[in-house]
């Protein structure tokens, strides 16, 4: 097992619950764990929520805060990938003067060629959506920001897994 | 919706009742077999007490005289019975002062429910008067825990409640109810739960994993058992006797574990750990393979975990997947019940003795005896011990009273010297080391089981700290047997500080009351004691009492608890003087 930290994709499947987000999260403050970032949406299944949660560590800790948080009552499984075994992408959003997309020809070649998209134009500004890997969303702020951005703020990294998750089955074994 | 209430008409036979959601409680808590509750009333919970004053008959409530001490009843009711333990108290201060209490529960795996009352729902969030976010405070120490604010959810609540307390590995559950709630009206009607979809209280225990234990314990040269409290949670106490009897394997207690099997019995080596006994601790670096049942490797037992039992395999029976290599690297891990897996061991074990190995325990206790044991028990130095006393109780109680200790030096002697002959008696603060524990835990305990001796055990510093339960133990005239080894130290830090910080006794010495005064102010019998000649016949005394009774020994000012594992140091580093 390799003692090297790396990054990892925590994916929660759980009830639908308030405070549950306090229990999880309370897991990793009290271990002293950064989260890098942190998404819940509904999963697939109707009525369960899929918290995804990225964090640094090694795979020794990484197994063992998948079982305090499988402890959880509300919890009903926890999986831990690296990056090569999921398909993840971030979101993120630029608010910037309308100006700039006249003035400077070169802001509709970077919007182009970084798969960028133009979500809305008005006379004072102009917001850009992009989808993409970490990577790609920091080229793209550092491409923009010589510009000047008003706003910023990027999404938590939400993922699949490349491998099946058998959550309706597991449910089904719950039940029985 | 319409559909499925007609349906439920059809097929269930309970008729519904119109209620209020406070009276709903108090039902659920009688279905639940409730007889004893403890807590506290206030503002945000008077609509249950006011149900509690009208069904005394069903449920016996007892006021303790703060919240710690009346979640640390029901833990003592819990721990001696094996059912959950019920506190109650009302908002704000009332549910803040149930943390210390639950937050042991928790580590000790401890079956409680606590219900506090909440402001009215349409204030929550707006700093009312006596309202905090409990539920948010209690999440890291609860097993589970969820405010309700609708007087429907009561039932299914608390039915939840209940059922995730005492499955699988027992814990602590909060539920808050807003005052709303406790008055709205609804049709009531009860059901008990016996599942929750997402939670999977007691994991299959995998043949295959057994046999593979099995196999490891059959090669074995010298096997060594230590036990924690699974075994006496999972009532596995006889199947473990079975198996550790026919595998002839020397075995030791975690604090928790003790009294599972008697102390006397002839496997029985001892305690592992801090304070624990010289030969387990200096043989589980020398055991080849080393068997854990429902234990979990604390610190205070493993002392420095990269020199804890590298020889040996290690095997893991444990109902928490949680703590499978989180501290200690097993070769085999048998998840499940205690019993469940016990039970499918015992036919797969070949009958063996290992009388050398054995041999080995009884060479060390005897180095033991001599360094430490003999002058705890039979001192020739003129202050009395903590052994000392510990050994007339013994004589008193034949070893089938309930020892309830506090946290301390006295903790570890008692824990050390007591003699069990049954399980479930030995209580106290183990993982969370609360002082002040002792004196309203014996009260549980003593409810709980009122035919039993229980003795109480405590300091003179943990003593103060929940000494004001002496009002409950003469309001509900509790017989409790509350016993003070007093030092006029904070003996353990004492003890640190005379070992690793040169003697600077910085805030360890107490200037302690008149405590015998103290017990008399509250019509509780006491005698102090403070010479070796008084002792025999003052413990004969107490035991003797029909009633509470309070005794206060003065024991040596600067004694020390020995064998001793030094933080940080290896389990076979244990030093005797």
């Amino acid at each position: 097992m390799s003692t090297e930290k790396q990054l990892y994709t925590v994916s929660i499947y759980t009830e639908n619950n308030i405070g549950l987000l306090n229990r999880i999260s309370a897991i990793f403050q009290r271990r002293h764990i950064n989260i890098e970032s942190l998404n819940t949406s509904p999963s697939e299944i109707e009525g369960v929520s899929r918290f995804t949660v990225v964090v640094k560590m090694t795979e020794e800790n990484m197994k063992k805060i998948i079982g305090q948080i499988e402890k959880q009552i509300e919890v009903i499984k926890a999986f831990y990938h690296n990056d090569e075994e999921t398909i993840y992408q971030e979101s993120c959003i630029f608010k910037m003067k309308s100006d700039l997309l006249f003035d400077e020809r070169q802001i509709q070649n970077i919007i182009k060629e970084s798969n960028a998209r133009i979500v809305t134009v008005n006379k004072d500004f102009f917001v850009i959506e992009k989808s993409g890997k970490k990577e790609e969303i920091e080229l793209l702020y550092r491409e923009l920001s010589v510009f000047g951005i008003m706003q910023f703020t990027r999404s938590g990294r939400i993922s699949v897994t490349k491998e099946e998750m058998k959550i309706s089955t597991l449910l089904e074994t719950y039940n029985n | 919706m319409e559909t499925q209430t007609i349906k439920n008409k059809e097929t269930s036979t309970k008729v519904t009742e119109r209620i209020s959601g406070s009276e709903a409680i108090v039902r659920c808590l009688i279905e639940e077999d409730t007889k004893i509750i403890y807590g506290y009333p206030g503002g945000a919970i008077m609509p249950v007490y006011d149900e509690l004053y009208k069904y005394q008959d069903k449920i016996h409530h007892v006021l303790t005289r703060h919240e710690q001490g009346a979640t640390h009843s029901a833990q003592g009711f819990a721990r001696i019975s094996g059912k959950v333990g019920v506190c109650i108290a009302t908002s704000g201060p009332g549910a803040t002062n149930l943390i210390t209490g639950i937050a042991d529960a928790q580590i000790d795996s401890t079956p409680m429910v606590c219900i506090t009352g909440q402001v009215f729902s349409h204030l929550l969030g707006s700093d009312a008067f006596q309202e905090t976010d409990i539920v948010g405070i209690s999440t890291p120490v609860t097993k589970w825990n969820c405010q309700v604010t609708k007087a429907s959810d009561i039932p299914e609540v608390l039915a939840k409640a209940f059922y995730i307390a005492k499955s699988g590995r027992p814990g602590p559950v909060l539920i808050d109810i807003t005052k709303d709630a406790q008055m709205e009206m609804f049709d009531f009607s009860y059901e008990k739960c016996t599942k929750v979809r997402s939670y999977i209280p007691i994991p299959k225990t995998a043949v295959s994993s057994v046999e593979a234990a099995a196999k490891l314990i059959n090669g074995a040269k010298k096997p060594l058992v230590v036990w924690g409290q699974g075994v006496i949670l999972s009532e596995a106490e006889e199947a473990f006797k079975a198996v550790i009897e026919k595998a002839g394997i020397p075995s030791a207690w975690t604090i928790l574990g003790a009294s599972a099997i008697p102390t006397s019995h002839p496997l029985n080596v001892g305690m592992v750990g801090m304070h624990g006994n010289y030969a387990p601790n200096v043989l589980t670096n020398e055991c080849d393979v080393l068997i854990a049942i429902g234990m979990r490797f604390d610190d205070r037992v493993t002392g420095s975990i990269n020199t804890y039992a590298k020889q040996a395999k290690v095997i893991h029976f444990e109902i928490d997947p949680a703590e499978i290599d989180k501290n200690v690297k097993t070769d085999v891990a048998v998840l499940g019940d205690a019993k469940v897996s016990l039970e499918l061991l015992l036919p797969m074990l070949n009958k063996n003795t290992h009388p050398e190995w054995r041999q080995k325990f009884a060479e060390l206790y005897a180095v033991e005896y001599e360094k430490v044991i003999k002058n705890d028990l039979y001192p020739t130095k003129e202050g009395l011990t903590m052994a000392e006393v510990l050994k007339e109780i013994n004589i008193q109680s034949k070893g089938n009273a309930a020892i309830v200790s506090d946290v301390g030096q006295h903790q570890m002697i008692a824990c050390r010297y007591a003699e069990f002959n049954q399980t479930k008696s030995n209580i106290t603060s183990g993982g969370l080391g609360t002082m002040g524990f002792g004196l309203p835990a014996a009260i549980g305990a003593k409810m709980a089981a009122p035919d039993r001796e229980v003795v109480s055990i405590s300091g003179d510093g943990g003593y103060q700290m929940t000494i004001q339960e002496l009002g409950t133990i003469f309001q509900q005239k509790a017989a409790v047997k509350v016993v003070v080894l007093n030092n006029d130290f904070l003996g353990m830090v004492r003890q640190w500080q005379q070992l690793f910080f040169d003697k600077r006794y910085a805030s360890t010495e107490m200037v302690n009351p008149n405590f015998v005064a103290i017990a008399e102010g509250y019509y509780i019998k006491a005698k102090k004691v403070t010479k070796r000649e008084e002792l025999a016949d003052a413990v004969a005394e107490m035991m003797a009492s029909k009633e509470a009774y309070f005794l206060e020994v003065c024991v040596e000012k600067e004694g020390n608890v020995f064998p001793m594992i030094p933080t940080g140091a290896s389990v076979s580093d244990i030093r005797l003087e």
